[in-house]
């Protein structure tokens, strides 16, 4: 047990609190058609994590953090400028700001001279779940213990953040986000300003994804956005159900993804480990697949069968 | 004197560079049933849409009650066209009628169960009581439409700025459209509709304004919305009418008002 908690725990735990932070918000974004945005923001980052290890000249996690924040709600917002300004469709605006930024971390990265002492693109990629220990765990009474909790990895804590600032934003603005993500034409005209309720989510999106990228991966963020919510989707008509659900597939994913990492190469009397990061987008993809064997008829025909009434032209002389 | 319902300032607005509304100087009554009737591409759900600030306005000004919109944004409807939302949205009818009650319940805190209540009655008022938990895109059509309404209802406006609210609907929902527009009128309240059905302006409407991209005519239906008036709102390109447009006697009372 005690190896458990110094081994295993820090990192299960950021992995199912990365899941739930990213899969909760990700409902936001595939209400409205933006799962892209999460895409968009671990690109964006880049230039974020030049630029806090250029100010610090240290590889330490909080001010690449830091910076990294900065720069995806930096991006975040350009592209809610550029498509105000440019009336642009959504998918357009993200790509060209994330590869813009992505460009220009990688401009400032051989003008640093970052490049020299290796930003890691292996922990960038896949993250570093597996170098997230609890040296100070000496047991069950460590995870009530506040002294030995401090001593969890940064990573770690600053996900609980994270996850903590996600859940009570969602609680504060529920019905507020529902009206804005069916109907901002409606919200606005009742004086619930959609613009800056979009905006909170889109800052929201950014600091969950920067935080949850550092411990597992721009890969992973994207499918821990994406994924709960496509599983829930497909099993749901019901708003509270929709977040519900993704929960539970968001615990599902970071844990049983973390334990396929450890479990399927003992199973296969492998030498190696699996990489867990990789393995939740593995579990996550199994889930979706089963959750859309499971969902109704219905769903899956849906856009098949369009109601007649839909497609006929508006009844009107012109 | 009465404020009107609506007044517009030289209201212009452009879509990039193509100007959409070009100048419109316009006032609706203070309360009574008014058609916005044009061809396509006349500004008309622009005209709503800009009034409500919900595009930027290129010039003028929109006074609801003669006094900007954030000072009296409760007495102020919007029923947004049908197609203008994703009804696949995992949402309830009656969750989506609530959102009428949010300006009474402010930010920050779940719909009181009494607004709830108030939804729902919205909701039995259009005869949709019995749809209340139902998801919104089982519904056909017409019942969205109505959901939308009573939407709009919940809203207890004074003022209600509908964007073709009789669009692709079934005739029992049109006639439940009417019997909502009559309540209104009774009640002295005002509603400006985009209409694309010129056959029924008469039947429906007192009121008409004559949109093509400018104000071509404004006034009582039964001076206003003459062959002559259409064929300049429509550019000579008068559409076919399926029945002849009712000529009403001026001074003629709609059946609404006489109950």
């Amino acid at each position: 047990m005690t190896l458990f908690l110094q081994l295993d725990f820090a990192a299960l735990l950021a992995a199912v609190m990365a899941c739930l932070a990213c899969g909760l918000l990700g409902n936001l974004l595939l209400l409205t058609r933006q799962s892209l945005l999460g895409d968009a923001v671990s690109h964006a980052v880049l230039p974020g994590l030049v630029l806090g290890f250029a100010v610090t000249g240290t590889r330490a996690t909080l001010p690449m953090v830091l910076g990294a924040m900065v720069a995806a709600v930096a991006a975040a917002l350009l592209i809610a400028l550029v498509r105000r300004l440019a009336r642009l469709e959504a998918g357009a605006a993200m790509g060209v700001v994330f590869s813009g930024f992505f460009a220009l971390g990688l401009v400032m990265m051989e003008l640093t001279g970052a490049r020299a002492v290796d930003l890691d693109v292996d922990c960038v990629l896949y993250g570093q779940l597996e170098a997230l220990i609890w040296p100070a765990a000496t047991g069950p009474a460590s995870l009530l213990d506040p002294a030995a909790l401090a001593e969890l990895p940064v990573e770690t804590r600053i996900l609980a953040g994270v996850l903590a600032l996600v859940v009570a934003g969602l609680a504060l603005l529920w019905k507020e986000l529902r009206l804005v993500a069916f109907d901002p034409g409606f919200a606005a005209s009742i004086g619930f300003a959609p613009r800056r309720i979009s905006l909170v989510v889109l800052v929201l999106v950014s600091v969950a994804c920067v935080a949850a990228f550092w411990a597992v991966g721009s890969i992973l963020v994207i499918a821990a956005l994406v994924a709960p919510p496509a599983i829930a989707r497909l099993l749901t008509d019901d708003y509270r159900r929709q977040f519900l659900f993704s929960a539970l597939a968001a615990l599902a994913m970071g844990g049983g993804g973390h334990g396929a990492a450890i479990g399927v190469p003992a199973l296969l009397g492998l030498e190696f480990g699996l990489n867990a990061a990789g393995m939740m987008a593995v579990v996550a993809a199994l889930m979706l697949a089963a959750a859309w064997t499971a969902s109704p008829l219905r769903r899956r025909v849906n856009s098949a069968t369009a109601s007649p009434r839909d497609l006929q032209p508006t009844a009107s002389i012109r | 004197m009465i404020e009107p319902a609506l007044e517009l300032r030289n209201l212009s607005v452009a879509y990039r560079e193509a100007a959409v509304l070009r100048r419109v100087s316009w006032a609706a009554p203070a309360s009574g049933l008014t058609a916005i009737v044009g061809p396509n591409g006349a500004g008309k759900s622009t005209l709503l849409k800009a009034s409500l600030g919900l595009v930027p306005r290129l010039t003028g000004e929109a006074l609801f009650f003669g006094q900007p919109l954030s000072a009296v944004r409760r007495r102020v409807g919007y029923l947004p066209q049908r197609a203008s939302v994703d009804w696949e949205f995992p949402a309830t009818a009656l969750q989506v009628a609530a959102m009428g009650r949010y300006p009474r319940a402010g930010w920050f805190r779940p719909l009181p169960r009494a607004e709830l209540e108030r939804a729902r009655a919205a909701l039995a008022e259009v005869g949709m009581a019995d749809f209340a938990e139902r998801q919104i895109g089982q519904l056909s059509g017409g019942q969205q439409q109505r959901v939308f309404l009573a939407r709009a209802l919940a809203l207890e406006a004074d003022l209600y700025l509908m964007d073709e609210p009789f669009a692709g609907v079934d005739a029992a929902t049109e006639r439940a459209i009417v019997e909502v527009l009559h309540r209104l009128a009774r009640e002295g309240r005002a509603v400006v509709a985009v209409h694309h059905d010129l056959a029924t302006v008469a039947e429906y409407f007192t009121e008409v304004c004559l949109l093509n991209g400018e104000l071509v005519a404004a006034g009582p239906v039964a001076t206003t919305f003459t062959p002559e008036n259409l064929a300049r709102a429509y550019g000579g390109r008068l559409p076919m009418l399926d029945r002849p447009v009712p000529r009403t006697e001026p001074g003629a009372e709609p059946a609404w008002a006489a109950a």
